[in-house]
């Protein structure tokens, strides 16, 4: 792999251990993938966790004196301020939290905690070379909005934002972008939980593949649409680019969303049914619950505006908690507006900064959730708690009842 | 006798309006501060009818210009009692019909054959009819 000279003084530590390492970092993914250079990036994102790797990496960085060239948005951990009134963590949860939260501050980053950074905090052009973590973020910038990221990890976009380079690969280069696979969509798409059973369905078909996807009837997704397309999409399969021809940049035409290469017979149509039938295998379980949680990614304006509209002036069951998890930006407008406090004398409550994946919520391990995602649902189970996953109007119905039937 | 003119357009908001005309051959600008709001006295910097009112004259314009809030200011002298009788624009564009339709006064607008901004000077007496399209003017 080529590096300039002033690449190579980075790498021999000139310019001290934190940037040194980050090349390296940058130089050794650069070798496995045969990058034939590093590039420049416009923005990078971070999808810090407050995991003990990737805060460590992090850590290691800053004690070498490293601060990020391209600074980088950031994923959530959990706000730490809010949730400890409610909810018990041990010394050392807190701490790692802590610890997070700074190690980022020291680097440079801007602090979003927010994993949709593609929607409002850090929105890329079409053809913007950038270095986003985050799974759900990445197939979002590249399908949606036509921008170029690997499926960076915390580890690798941080290396990226303080050199302000990454290696030249994958969805950076043209000819890695065109659709593999072509999937016909023959179904009803109402609300933005469809479009995540759909990308659910897409992600079990394509796995690593670029998904072209063709609509037999004419829609026009909006942003929650795209969201929860491809974070499912990047829960069941491994999509990080997609196609939708007539809808997404890349694909005003079929064979353009191939690259001109020979257009392949679809591989799947799916229909209503296939939807159905993809639902009905994900959303099983029933009976009493403890925990409504939406925001996995982060709810929008729109999607807390309606819930309440869902709700129309009804409560949740007492025994129920009820948690949406939005970009703070989101949540301050609430705020701002009165949603929030309307909401909150329905029993809903709403925190910005947090992710569904975090220590905070143990409280409720051991009984059912609801979700409206199944991506929430898929990380809640791995910590403990059993999720059934419903769309909107059922979670909302769900929590007023105190159960699932 | 006086020689009397008549072009055609668009009628764009019906009704009849006369008076004399004030001619913006650069139009008025639609940002803050270019029209009083409560003189309705234009004070355009470089405008060539600064330091005049719109009130009661037709205004003769090739287009809006400026701000997108350019609607609000003429909504402004509608309130504060300072209105135009009527407007005439070589072409119309999104600002100025909300102005048109927020005064509610008759408009004729998008002439192909003939420039208003050609024909029409200051101080001509200008009849228009926003039903039919048709524009008298009376030279001074």
């Amino acid at each position: 792999m080529f590096l300039t000279d002033e690449e190579k003084r980075i790498l021999d530590g000139a310019e001290g251990a934190g940037k040194q390492k980050a090349m390296e970092m940058l130089y050794a993914l650069g070798l496995t993938f045969d990058a034939e250079k590093l590039i420049p990036i416009k923005r990078a994102h971070v999808a810090l966790s407050g995991q003990e790797g990737d805060t460590y990496w992090c850590e290691l960085l800053v004690e070498g004196g490293a601060t990020c060239a391209v600074p980088p948005t950031t994923n959530p951990y959990w706000d730490t301020d809010c949730l400890t009134k409610f909810y018990d963590v041990t010394k050392e949860e807190l701490d790692l939290a802590n610890r997070t939260g700074e190690a980022y501050r020291k680097i440079g980053a801007i602090l979003t905690y927010h994993c949709a950074p593609g929607v409002c905090s850090n929105v890329p052009f079409f053809g913007e070379h950038i270095a986003f973590s985050e799974s759900s973020a990445t197939p979002y910038v590249n399908g949606a909005l036509g921008a170029r990221s690997n499926r960076e990890s915390s580890i690798s976009a941080l290396a990226a934002a303080v050199i302000g380079k990454t290696p030249c690969y994958g969805y950076h280069l043209d000819e890695n972008r065109h659709g593999d696979i072509l999937i016909e969509v023959d179904a009803e798409l109402n609300e933005c939980y469809d479009w995540g059973i759909l990308g659910h369905c897409i992600g079990e078909m394509a796995g690593s593949l670029d998904p072209v996807l063709v609509f037999k009837n004419k829609v026009i997704p909006s942003q929650e649409d795209f969201l929860y397309f491809g974070a499912e999409a990047a829960t069941s399969g491994a999509v990080a680019m997609y196609h939708m021809v007539g809808i997404t940049p890349e694909a005003p035409t079929i064979e353009a969303a191939f690259g001109g290469r020979k257009v392949p017979a679809p591989t799947a149509l799916i229909t209503n049914k296939t939807l159905k039938n993809q639902e009905t295998k994900l959303t099983a379980a029933t009976g009493d619950i403890n925990l409504v949680m939406l925001g996995c990614p982060h709810y929008t304006y729109s999607q807390i505006l309606e819930v309440k509209r869902l709700f129309a002036g009804r409560k949740v069951s007492n025994n129920t908690s009820f948690w949406i998890l939005a970009e703070s930006g989101a949540v301050e407008l609430a705020e701002r507006s009165r949603l929030r406090q309307k909401l909150e004398l329905l029993g809903v409550r709403m925190v910005g900064n947090t992710c569904i994946d975090e220590p905070c919520w143990k409280s409720f391990e051991g009984s059912l959730g609801v979700t409206d995602s199944p991506k929430c649902a898929y990380y809640r189970e791995r910590r403990g708690q059993p999720f059934a996953i419903r769309r909107l109007s059922e979670c909302v119905e769900a929590a007023i009842k105190g159960r699932l039937d | 006798m006086m020689e009397k003119i008549v072009i055609k357009g668009r009628g764009a908001l019906e009704g009849t309006a006369s008076g004399p005309a004030i001619v913006f051959p650069d139009s008025i600008a639609g940002n803050s501060g270019a029209l009083g709001d409560v003189d309705g006295v234009v004070y355009e910097k470089g405008n060539i009818n600064y330091g005049i009112s719109i009130k009661n004259a037709i205004l003769v314009v090739p287009c809006a210009k400026g701000s997108n809030g350019f609607s609000a200011h003429f909504k402004g002298a509608l309130i504060a009692g300072v209105k135009p009788a009527g407007w005439i624009s070589t072409k119309i564009d999104a600002r100025l019909g909300v102005a048109i339709a927020s005064m509610n006064i008759p408009a004729v607008v998008d002439f192909t054959d003939v420039d208003p901004i050609k024909v029409i000077s200051t101080g001509d007496w200008v009849e228009l009819n926003g039903t039919t399209g048709e524009v008298v003017i009376t030279k001074k």
